[in-house]
């Protein structure tokens, strides 16, 4: 019996938690004698303070401290004090470090009161003088000034290989487009918080809202100069994340300096207003320049990105990498430029780049699909790569065909005609789009800590985090598993800085990484646990390996003469009360290295276009996802839902308006930054195709997080098209554009 | 937010005495002001709280209409019997707008006097004519893609949010009002103003008047009407152009037409002229647009809103064809 295991769908075991509200997150905690900071943010772009008069708000009886660049305490000025995991080349943002403004909205005063209402009261009371200068808010207007960064974050772009422009020149078939991403915000439902508390000996106890305790840990540690054993950051629960707490936010550092100084506890949590004030997925425009051959053979892709990045930081995510891993093509050249604007520095936003490039690309194969006068999804298969070739290695394993295949069946994609606005129902204009995707499926060193107590509970901890994605649920399983315990007899634990180090909860890489971490540390009980047995009188165990035996129903057992068990009760009954532990770290084999490791996708889309008023709905979409081994196939079903709804925002409503004229995000609520709603999500299809990697990691998992969003956006506008004629090339497709 | 004081009226006369202090509002379903007052858009040093008035009846009228109490519900509008078989079209706005939660808390009267979407309104650091008068207009040269397009002003082109005062107007209600000076009845397109040179000021109910009921006529269009609303996403979006369209048909030939238009001006835009222009004629695709022609005249755009002229143009005449075939 191998109830609750992985490859199984069971439901969250948090999930009793969070609909009750047990499970508490990080502005939850309840904590004697917390003081409320509440951020004061900047009117301009860019410029100086002339003036702060902070008076007003002193005065009120309750209030403690107003927090500026004037009296500020002092803490480490070094850029790689203030340089966490997560951050890009350059020189990080310091709250209150001066009286200059880089952003607009950018955090210029903490107001810290007995209570949040009086905070918040006292927040209006600081009046603030700038002195403005000109900003540059502007994209497209500022593209003669892009750069190649001196340092990429991301790795750089790949060399040529062959010759593009020169194929491109030849070709007889010939695209060439610009394709325009707006910024996006992450908008996770909870908002980012952190309560820090002083303890006597100057310890830190900290909650945040982060996808990795241990690099707020870090981040506080090198900026406050705090030695690292004396700060522990704790995050249960993260309601939603989707990158934006890659990095530590302002908040954390804000509420760690009024702790500090005030040697009290103090909580800060930011507005939904104040969400679009740090990191978003920047606005990038792309270039993509595609030869081939009438009968449908790709000769050159060129694909060009030139993308927003701050003044003070060079970021960059992997928004060309696509067409070296998506289409064979013997002549590609890519590129990726950045022009620094006063805005604050973008942030990875699921899948970073991927979804970006993946529109540009995917929409402009549609485009040459359609010139060619070829099913999209032949063309697809006809430059269908078995490598990476930006790598030029094989895949460790690689079922996007089967995808095609099972996606297209479940879609009746056959059944479609070539023609745009061939298919109408009164006055819908129906139109079926498809395109595909890929995220990396990368493993990370990862540890974990394993103890089996006297009465057979097992508890199994790492410092990663849980952003809604599963990763308790997850854990558990595979620990159960090994184990051959119970689903209930097993607690993981994660979100504290104390528990063994975990990479952040990002790049897809959690069930990969901490996954195999699980494993390893468990297989390391089972090893004690036989030595164990093989101690006992007249052990049938003394003669085997680990090898040997297997665990289910809290039993070990001979694999080849079942019959020959013992429960695990009656070995830890040899331990004299004691539990068993044991820690492990698990590092990437480097057998990987000779291979490429990507998930992949293939989404089928059909949307209903109103020919007069241009409304557009999402009425159908199958995603067929091949991503090695499903831990969870229910909670990995969510994610990949999660993905389409998404997709349905990114193609259709979601964008940062920026006003240029103040330099400033105005869209910065959810009443004018439009998520998909329930009303826009109609019938929406998972596939998991079947796909074996034993090289991916031990486990054969690739993950979920990021794969289920890149296709569906330019499925979404290659849909559209098929619906209408109409190219929309610029996102998001509202319906004025369909007009 | 900023310090307030609160008392509960339980009766209208009190309600008016406590409104005339200075700084005073009331404040029932809430649903709005509390949003204004958290971001310090709105900052009443005093609030009314008026939902202990009994004011939420909804009864016919001895004129054949109905009378909608102020502090009666949206959602028990909406789904109230009279209202869904007598005034369909006010049902289907209602629902049209906000979500189940925002139906529930908010009332029929706080529907009339709801604030501008605009961006710049809701952003105190940015300058906005109608939050803060003479500091200027975001939106002109800025960023006014849900703006107005009609009734425009130099100073403002803020829009009415609501999507309940489309129908209204469409249904020709009148809101009476309670002041220190006695009851009266405002007609409901005279209820909301024009930017003009006063975009601070959304209608003419005087800071000392409470409403108290909307008055439905007889005439409620049961059998050919629609509430087309147009936006981003298909729920919890204000409209880009909403069209409440009634019409009185006899045969295929129009008795009488009705035509308000939502989302394109500071007030449920209405033209009687250009709709009179269907009467006697037939129901047919050239004569709606016609109509829509004539609806839009002088329409101006400020860049990002442009598309609303020809969008308010074809849902005219859709919501025309709709409300033919119903």
């Amino acid at each position: 019996m191998k109830e609750n295991y992985t490859g199984t769908p069971a439901n969250r075991v948090d999930g009793r938690a969070k609909v009750t509200g047990e499970a508490k997150y990080a502005a939850e905690f309840e904590v004697p004698g917390l003081l409320y900071g509440v951020v004061v943010n900047s009117a301009i772009a860019k410029g100086k303070i002339k003036h702060m008069d902070t008076s007003a708000a002193l005065q009120l009886p309750g209030v403690h401290q107003v927090f500026t660049h004037e009296n500020r305490p002092g803490y480490s000025w070094f850029d790689k004090h203030h340089q966490d995991e997560d951050a890009p080349p350059g020189s990080p943002f310091r709250p209150l470090g001066s009286n200059e403004i880089k952003f607009s909205m950018q955090p210029i005063a903490l107001v810290v009161a007995d209570t949040y209402e009086l905070a918040r009261y006292a927040a209006l009371l600081v009046h603030v003088e700038y002195e403005a200068q000109p900003h540059e808010t502007d994209l497209e207007a500022n593209l003669p000034r892009a750069y190649k960064p001196k340092k990429y974050k991301s790795p750089p772009p790949s060399d040529p290989r062959g010759d593009a422009a020169g194929a491109f020149d030849k070709a007889e078939v010939k695209l060439e487009q610009a394709y325009a991403h707006p910024a996006h915000h992450h908008n996770p439902m909870e908002m980012h918080a952190s309560i820090a508390i002083w303890k006597e000996g100057g310890k830190l106890t900290v909650y945040d809202k982060i996808q990795g305790v241990q690099n707020s840990q870090q981040y506080i540690s090198n900026a406050f100069g705090i030695p690292k054993e004396n700060v522990q950051v704790i995050s249960p629960f993260v309601g939603g994340a989707f990158g934006s707490g890659l990095r530590p936010q302002y908040q954390l550092f804000l509420a760690v300096l009024a702790a500090l100084e005030l040697k009290r506890a103090v909580k800060v949590v930011l507005t939904r207003q104040q969400m679009f004030s740090f990191g978003h997925r920047p606005h990038t425009v792309q270039r993509l320049a595609i030869g081939a051959s009438p009968d449908g053979k790709l000769q050159s892709i060129t694909h060009n990105a030139i993308a927003e990045t701050s003044r003070f930081e060079d970021y960059n995510e992997d928004v060309v990498i696509w067409p070296g891993v998506l289409y064979d093509c013997d002549n590609v050249e890519v590129s990726h430029q950045l022009v620094d604007l006063d805005v604050y520095t973008p942030l990875d936003m699921r899948a970073p780049g991927g979804t970006t490039g993946t529109f540009a690309l995917e929409c402009a194969i549609d485009e040459m699909a359609f010139q060619i006068g070829m099913d999209p999804l032949e063309f697809r298969l006809k430059n269908y790569t078995e490598k990476d070739l930006n790598e030029d290695k094989p895949h460790s394993s690689k079922e996007l065909k089967e995808c095609y295949r099972q996606g297209a069946e479940k879609f009746g994609w056959a059944n479609r005609k070539m023609e745009p606005r061939s298919m109408k129902e009164g006055h819908q204009l129906i139109g079926w789009g498809v395109a595909h995707g890929a995220w990396e499926a990368q493993q990370q060193e990862a540890s974990a800590k394993a103890v089996l107590s006297p009465n057979g509970k097992l508890t199994v901890s790492s410092a990663t985090a849980d952003i809604g994605t599963g990763t308790y649920t997850v854990m558990t399983q595979i620990a159960a598993e090994v184990m051959g315990l119970p689903l209930e007899d097993v607690t993981f634990e994660l979100g504290d800085s104390t528990m063994p180090k975990s990479p952040l909860e990002g790049g897809s890489w959690t069930v990969s990484s901490v996954g195999s971490a699980v494993k390893l540390v468990c297989e390391k009980l089972q090893e004690q646990l036989l030595k164990m047995a093989q101690k006992m009188k007249n052990s049938p165990f003394s003669e085997a390996k680990l090898a040997d035996v297997s665990f289910a129903n809290k039993q070990m057992f001979l694999t080849h003469a079942p019959a020959t068990s013992i429960s695990l009760q009656a070995i830890l009954d040899q331990n004299e009360g004691k539990p068993l532990e044991a820690e492990a770290s698990q590092k990437p084999d480097s057998k990987q290295k000779k291979y490429s490791s990507y998930s992949h996708s293939a989404t089928f889309v059909e949307v209903q276009v109103d020919e007069e008023l241009g409304t557009v709905k999402v009425t159908r979409i199958v995603t067929a996802v091949a991503a090695g081994r499903i831990i969870n196939p229910k909670t990995g079903r969510s994610q990949i839902l999660g993905g389409s709804v998404w997709g349905i925002g990114v193609a259709l409503e979601e964008h940062t308006v920026l006003d240029h004229n103040l330099g400033r995000f105005m869209t910065h609520d959810l009443d004018k930054y439009h998520l998909p709603v329930s009303a826009d999500v109609h019938e929406t299809d998972v596939i998991f195709v079947e796909e074996k990697d034993e090289i991916v990691n031990p486990l054969g998992a690739k993950g979920l997080g990021e794969i289920g969003i890149v296709s569906v956006a330019p499925a979404i506008c290659n849909a559209v098209f098929h619906a209408t004629g109409k190219r929309i090339r610029e996102l998001p497709i509202t319906l004025d554009k369909l007009l | 937010m900023r310090p307030f004081t609160f008392t509960q009226a339980q009766d209208v006369d009190t309600a008016v005495q406590e409104v005339s202090l200075e700084g005073a509002k009331f404040v029932a379903g809430g649903t709005n002001l509390l949003d204004l007052m958290k971001i310090d858009v709105m900052s009443p040093s005093h609030l009314v709280d008026i939902t202990q008035i009994a004011l939420e009846t909804i009864e016919e009228t001895e004129a054949g209409g109905i009378r909608l109490g102020a502090l009666a519900k949206n959602a028990d509008t909406a789904y109230h019997e009279l209202v869904e078989t007598r005034y369909p079209l006010l049902s289907h706005a209602i629902l049209a707008g906000a979500t189940a939660q925002l139906r529930n808390m908010a009332t029929d009267g706080g529907n009339l006097l709801q604030r501008t979407r605009c961006y710049y309104f809701y952003d105190t650091q940015t300058p906005c004519n109608k939050r803060e008068p003479g500091s200027g207009c975001s939106a002109i040269q800025g960023y006014n893609r849900d703006l107005a397009i009609l009734g425009t002003s130099e100073h403002c082109i803020a829009t009415h949010p609501s999507d309940m005062c489309v129908a209204l107007a469409a249904l020709e209600a009148t809101v009476h009002v309670t002041g220190k000076n006695g009851e009266r009845a405002i007609p409901f397109a005279d209820f909301h103003r024009l930017p003009g040179d006063t975009p601070h000021l959304d209608s003419n109910l005087q800071p000392d008047e409470i409403i108290t009921s909307i008055e439905l006529p007889a005439k409620g269009f049961a059998k050919h009407y629609t509430y087309l609303k147009l936006r981003d996403r298909a729920s919890y979006a204000f409209a880009l152009v909403s069209v409440a369209a009634a019409l009185e048909l006899e045969g295929d030939t129009i008795k009488e037409a009705r035509i308000v238009l939502g989302g394109v001006a500071h007030k449920p835009w209405r033209v009687p002229e250009a709709e009179a222009l269907l009467q006697g004629q037939k129901a047919t695709r050239d004569n709606f647009r016609k109509v829509a022609e004539a609806y839009l005249q002088g329409a101006q755009g400020f860049g990002h809103n442009d598309f609303k002229i020809e969008l308010a143009k074809r849902a005219i005449v859709r919501a025309l064809e709709q409300a033919t075939n119903r």
